[in-house]
Formats: structure tokens, C-alpha cells, sequence
């Protein structure tokens, strides 16, 4: 396997403009992950500014309910900014300050990588600026405020679709103009390498500690984690130290939008094909002359035509399975949990809670599932009361 | 050495993009297929060929082309809404081939390439008279995946040199074929009211290993930045100057692009 691939998967398809500085991105990456000082300064972080580690909390109503494996979620709604993606970002962020770089440039969807992106570079003392597709702007005003609260400087993007590939677009060409003093902090396991093992990386902490506090509580691994997949960076950091533990099932759930007979969805496992965008050979949703095709997902973080590499990589060896959820399981998944446990989910982790709804009850009292958790749901409240026919603003 | 550097230098005669080269500056000119329609960039083609332009870059459009400005975005989506496919832009060319007596070569991004079938692409390639091919997000380390389609049906496979490259440049240019495309500045294409890079540099660097020509690109819209330019390279890449024309002027703009390639190439020839 080539050090830049995950099997045929993966590369480095991306212009020359910025192959030093991804080379150069590389070599701070190895140089740092194994400085003592960075480490230091990323655990304090993590520790004391994001609030890890997070909680691996028993679900006990939710097993009662469906009376068949024991549920668990891994509590990445908990951390500081919501969600999983400070994980990321701190790593990232804090990698730009240490190879000596005063900005950073991030995409967002529904703007929890950019809210993340901008808490990182307000804490760290960094200019920042979110690309983000001006439709998204739009549903997520809130978000854009908030980034802008932050310090960060929000550009709403115009081109193609006006949503997150677009964001991918133009902040890879913002890069282009101005790596000098400039990081492209990707939010998730995609893009060109190292991004996708970097972020894995950072990642991987939630695995890391969903394993040991599960043998803590329970002494036994779990039946199955069950992750929301869009560009898959939650997914892969809940899937990557159980992917030698042969007998843990990982799945990723995929956003059906309204289903897999309509175009109406974001699901490049199962729709997609093989293609090379955004720096990477990987699955993609695409028309039939290669076209990157529009995609739709209710979540706006799920809402991306490819998956990383690593997921490509891991579905075609049959490591890892990957599953479609519609719009409407994922809604109810999301009210289902408030109801059940007082925990309001993101909708993209709703996608995760809809299928282990699905196969709970068939399995064993003895079995145990964990559900990543990625992120909490006040993000969404307005978008799902609208969905449920209820105008309120946010 | 002596007979590696042979080879290079009859690789290059026989190159058919040594033509654009032969003695003179090339004026190239860029055009998205299919913007307004496949007739339009027809008739464009020919236009630029009678005011002399010594190469044509014909653009695939992509639905996420992303080294272009807005200008050439834009392009290829009117381009792809007009329902373009790479198909009909063989079936155009190949139409246009007997009238043609410069050499073409394409400029696309990888998925539509790859998407196409590699083997079938370059076969195409060489039955509608196209002799290159540039690909801004295939960048030296990944050549691989098209290298032995391209060299058996005949294809250079032209490489790219950024403001970015430094110790990139030699490696680069040693393994070069048809021409060596110079990125003039950082970012993406568009017009720019002045380019700052140290080109005399880069294309020394490229000199020094390499006889394939060098032209420089990006942001070059004016005949003296032409002018200019081509006094420091083998020749001179206009891109979206020329998308802007075609937007403007639409179905019509034939005239004007030939108006417009013969200042540029009044300029440099």
C-alpha cells in the first residue's frame, strides 16, 4: 500500500500550486505527533478547554425500549463547541501555530467545523476565515453569527451548488493564493493526504477511550459502534481501535435524504461510484459522465457526495459495512431519543441512533452496541420543527 | 546521458505541439467546449487558428473545476448546462480535424478522464487530432495513473510549474513532454492587473534540464503582459481573457475572439 493510499484509495490529486505546502504539512504532522511539547499542549487542551474524555453513557431507557442489545452512547455532543469536531480542530489548529502560521482557513456545512475552526483560532490567537455555501449560510444563520462572534471572518460561496462541496472548492482555492501563512484546517477524514490520516488521528481518541471505558464497565467489547457517515470523520474516529478487534461489527450509516430511489440523497456507498475529487480516489455520487452530482441530505452535515477514503477502503474489504437512513428515520431517531433519554441529538448522529433502533431488538440482552454521539441536536431544533410543519424562528 | 538526451530531443520533434514552438513565440489560447454551444467553440477554434495562435487549449468542463477562477467556472457551467458531454466534444473535434494545422490539447480535471475509461479516453484523443493533455489536479506524484494510456496512444502529458514548485521544478520539468505550462502567480486563473513572481527563475530552472518549451500562464490578458512574458518564455497562455469574450459576446463572439488573438498575437510573433 502506498504511504498516501488506503488500498486504490486516497492520493494526492490536487494542484501543484500546493503540493509543498501539503508535503509540508506532512512532514510538521510526523515531526509533531511524536514531540513531547505538542502533545503536552494538545492533551492539556483537550482535557481542560474541550472536556475530555467524554462520557460512555448507558442508555438504559433506550435498551429497556427495545429490549435487545445494551446501548451505550460515546457523548461527543458533550464536548466544548457540540460536537466531535473540536477533537480535529484543536490538533489542527494547534499544528498551524506550531509550523508558524498566523491563519487558518476552514469549509463548513452546517457550520459546526466552522464554529469549531473559529473557537480554536479565538483561543489560539489565529486569524481565521470559513468558507461556507451561501444556502447554508442561509439555513444556518445562527451558526454564521455565532462564527463571527468568534472573531472569524465568514464568506458566503456563490459557486455551483452553494453548499459544502463548494465550500470544499473555494477554500481550497483561498489556499492556493496564500499558503505562506496559511493552514487549511479540513474537517473531516477526506481531501488530499495527510488530511485524511491526520484528521483519522485526532479522531481516533474517541475509539481510543469508547474501548477502554467500555472494558472498564462491562469487561467484554461491544457486538457493534454504530457511526453517522457523511465525509466520515466521526465514523472513523469511533471505528479506528476497534478495526483490529475482528469480533466488533463497525457500521456507518449514510444519508438516504428521501430514499434510494429518489436523487434526493448523500449516499456515495451505495449510490456513488469510483472517482478522484477533492484530492482523493474514493466513492462519489456523480452522473454518468463523471459530473460531482448534487446531493440532499435533511442534515446539513451529511450533505457531501463523497466519503473519505479510509471508509472506501474499510467497505470494500468488508471490514466495515456501510447502511442507508432515510430523512424520516433519522427524524424520529432525533425524537425518539429526546424523548427517551433527555438527550436532543444532532441529526447527523440521529442517522447512527435510527439503525441501532433497527437492530437492537433483534439481537442479545448480552450484546452491546455504542452509538457515536457526534454532536447535540440545538443546531437542528428549528429545522425539525419546520420538518413537523412548525415555522419558528431560530 | 548523451543518449537519454537524444531521446528527449527526438521526443520533442516528434511531439506535434513542437509546432506551436518551431522558431517562434506561441500565442495559446484557451476556450471552454461546448461555451455557448459545441458550434461557437467550433468556429473559435478556427478563428484562432487563422489569427495565428500557435496552440489551442480546448477546456472538458467539470462540474468542480477547482484551479479556475470565476470567469472559467462560470463557463463550464454554462458549458454543462448546454448538456456537453466529453463524447460530443470528440465527435466536434473530430469534424474539425481536417481544417486543423495546429496542434490542440485539452485541459480538464481527472474524474471526467477517468470516468470516460483511461484507455478509451486517449484512444479518442488520438483519432480527433489531439495531441495533449493538461490536468491541474494530477499533479506529478499521481501521473502514474495515466502515464502508459497517454504514451501509447501518443498523448503529452503536459506538466505544471507553480510559483510554489522551488525544488519541484527540476524534477518536474526533466520529465516533461509537448510544453511546460509556468504558473504565473498564486491562486487561480483570472485576469490580474500585474504578476510579481521571479519567472526569469523559474524558466532558467526549467532550462536547464529540459528543451521543452516553456509558456506562461494565468492571469495574462493584456498585449504587453503578452509581449512581456514571451520575452521571458517560449510562449504565452490566455485563458480567461478569452472566456470573457465568449461570455459576452456569446454565439457571436467568433469575430471578436479573432479580433483579440491577432492584438496578442501581433504583439508576440
Amino acid at each position: 500500500m502506498s504511504k498516501t493510499k488506503f488500498g486504490i484509495y486516497g492520493g494526492q490529486y490536487i494542484p501543484e500550486i500546493l503540493m509543498n505546502e501539503i508535503k509540508n504539512l506532512e512532514n510538521a504532522y510526523e515531526y509533531y505527533k511524536n514531540d513531547e511539547k505538542y502533545n503536552s499542549e494538545l492533551k492539556e487542551l483537550l482535557t481542560k478547554y474541550a472536556g475530555r474524555p467524554s462520557l460512555l453513557y448507558y442508555a438504559e431507557n433506550m435498551t429497556k425500549d427495545l429490549a435487545g442489545a445494551k446501548i451505550y452512547l460515546k457523548r461527543e455532543d458533550l464536548n466544548h463547541t457540540g460536537s466531535h469536531k473540536i477533537n480535529n480542530v484543536l490538533g489542527q489548529a494547534l499544528l498551524a501555530k506550531y509550523m508558524g502560521k498566523k491563519r487558518i482557513i476552514a469549509e463548513t456545512g452546517a457550520g459546526q467545523h466552522g464554529v469549531a475552526t473559529a473557537t480554536a483560532a479565538a483561543l489560539l490567537g489565529l486569524e481565521c476565515e470559513i468558507f461556507m455555501g451561501k444556502e447554508d449560510t442561509i439555513r444556518q444563520a445562527l451558526n454564521v453569527y455565532r462564527m463571527e462572534l468568534l472573531g472569524a471572518k465568514v464568506n458566503a460561496v456563490t459557486t455551483g451548488t452553494q453548499t459544502l462541496k463548494d465550500a470544499v472548492n473555494e477554500a481550497m482555492r483561498e489556499w492556493s493564493k496564500r499558503t505562506d501563512d496559511t493552514l487549511y484546517v479540513l474537517g473531516s477524514v477526506m481531501g488530499p493526504h495527510p488530511f485524511p490520516v491526520i484528521v483519522r488521528d485526532f479522531q481516533s481518541i474517541i475509539s481510543k477511550e469508547a474501548r477502554e471505558q467500555i472494558l472498564e464497565y462491562e469487561g467484554k467489547l461491544p457486538k457493534a459502534v454504530i457511526a453517522c457517515v457523511g465525509g466520515g470523520s466521526n465514523a472513523m474516529g469511533m471505528f479506528y481501535n476497534f478495526i483490529n478487534d475482528k469480533e466488533v461489527e463497525l457500521i456507518g450509516c449514510e444519508a438516504a435524504g428521501l430514499g434510494l430511489d429518489t436523487e434526493k440523497h448523500a449516499s456515495s456507498i451505495a449510490k456513488g461510484r469510483i472517482g478522484i475529487f477533492h484530492g482523493m480516489k474514493s466513492l462519489f455520487c456523480q452522473d454518468e459522465y463523471g459530473q460531482i452530482a448534487p446531493v440532499y441530505s435533511i442534515s446539513a452535515g451529511l450533505d457531501y457526495p463523497g466519503i473519505g477514503p479510509e471508509h472506501a477502503y474499510l467497505y470494500s474489504t468488508g471490514r466495515a459495512k456501510y447502511v442507508p437512513v432515510t430523512d424520516k428515520e433519522a427524524v424520529e431517531a432525533f425524537e425518539y431519543l429526546s424523548k427517551t433519554e433527555g438527550i436532543i441529538p444532532a441529526i447527523e448522529s440521529a442517522h447512527a441512533v435510527a439503525y441501532a433502533k433497527k437492530i437492537a431488538p433483534n439481537m442479545d440482552k448480552t450484546d452491546i452496541i455504542i452509538i457515536c454521539l457526534s454532536g447535540r441536536g440545538d443546531k437542528d431544533v428549528a429545522a425539525i420543527a419546520r420538518y413537523r410543519g412548525r415555522d419558528i424562528n431560530e | 546521458m548523451l543518449q537519454l538526451l537524444q531521446d528527449t530531443e527526438e521526443g520533442i520533434l516528434m511531439s506535434n505541439i513542437y509546432k506551436a514552438f518551431d522558431n517562434k513565440k506561441a500565442f495559446i489560447g484557451f476556450l471552454t467546449a461546448g461555451d455557448p454551444d459545441l458550434n461557437t467553440t467550433k468556429e473559435c477554434i478556427l478563428k484562432m487558428q487563422e489569427a495565428k495562435a500557435g496552440l489551442i487549449e480546448i477546456g472538458i468542463p467539470f462540474s468542480d473545476p477547482i484551479a479556475e477562477g470565476k470567469v472559467i467556472q462560470e463557463a463550464n457551467i454554462r458549458s454543462l448546462s448546454n448538456g456537453t458531454t466529453v463524447e460530443k466534444i470528440f465527435n466536434m473535434l473530430k469534424e474539425l480535424a481536417p481544417e486543423i494545422n495546429i496542434p490542440l490539447v485539452f485541459l480538464t480535471y481527472i474524474n471526467p478522464v477517468f470516468n470516460y475509461g483511461y484507455e478509451k479516453f486517449f484512444k479518442e484523443c488520438q483519432k480527433s487530432g489531439i495531441d495533449g493533455i493538461i490536468i491541474p489536479d494530477l499533479p506529478f506524484e499521481e501521473k502514474e495513473e495515466i502515464n502508459q494510456f497517454a504514451d501509447k496512444y501518443g498523448i503529452d502529458i503536459i506538466s505544471l510549474i507553480a510559483p510554489t514548485s522551488e525544488d519541484r521544478i527540476k524534477t518536474i520539468a526533466k520529465d516533461s513532454k509537448g510544453f511546460v505550462y509556468v504558473v504565473s502567480s498564486m491562486g487561480v486563473t483570472g485576469i490580474r492587473s500585474e504578476i510579481t513572481t521571479d519567472l526569469e527563475s523559474i524558466v532558467k530552472s526549467v532550462r536547464e534540464v529540459t528543451k521543452t518549451p516553456a509558456a506562461i500562464g494565468f492571469g495574462i490578458n493584456t498585449a504587453e503582459q503578452a509581449k512581456h512574458f514571451s520575452q521571458i518564455a517560449d510562449g504565452v497562455i490566455v485563458g480567461s481573457a478569452i472566456v470573457k469574450i465568449i461570455e459576452r459576446h456569446g454565439k457571436n463572439s467568433p469575430e471578436y475572439v479573432y479580433n483579440y488573438v491577432k492584438s496578442m498575437t501581433d504583439a508576440i510573433i
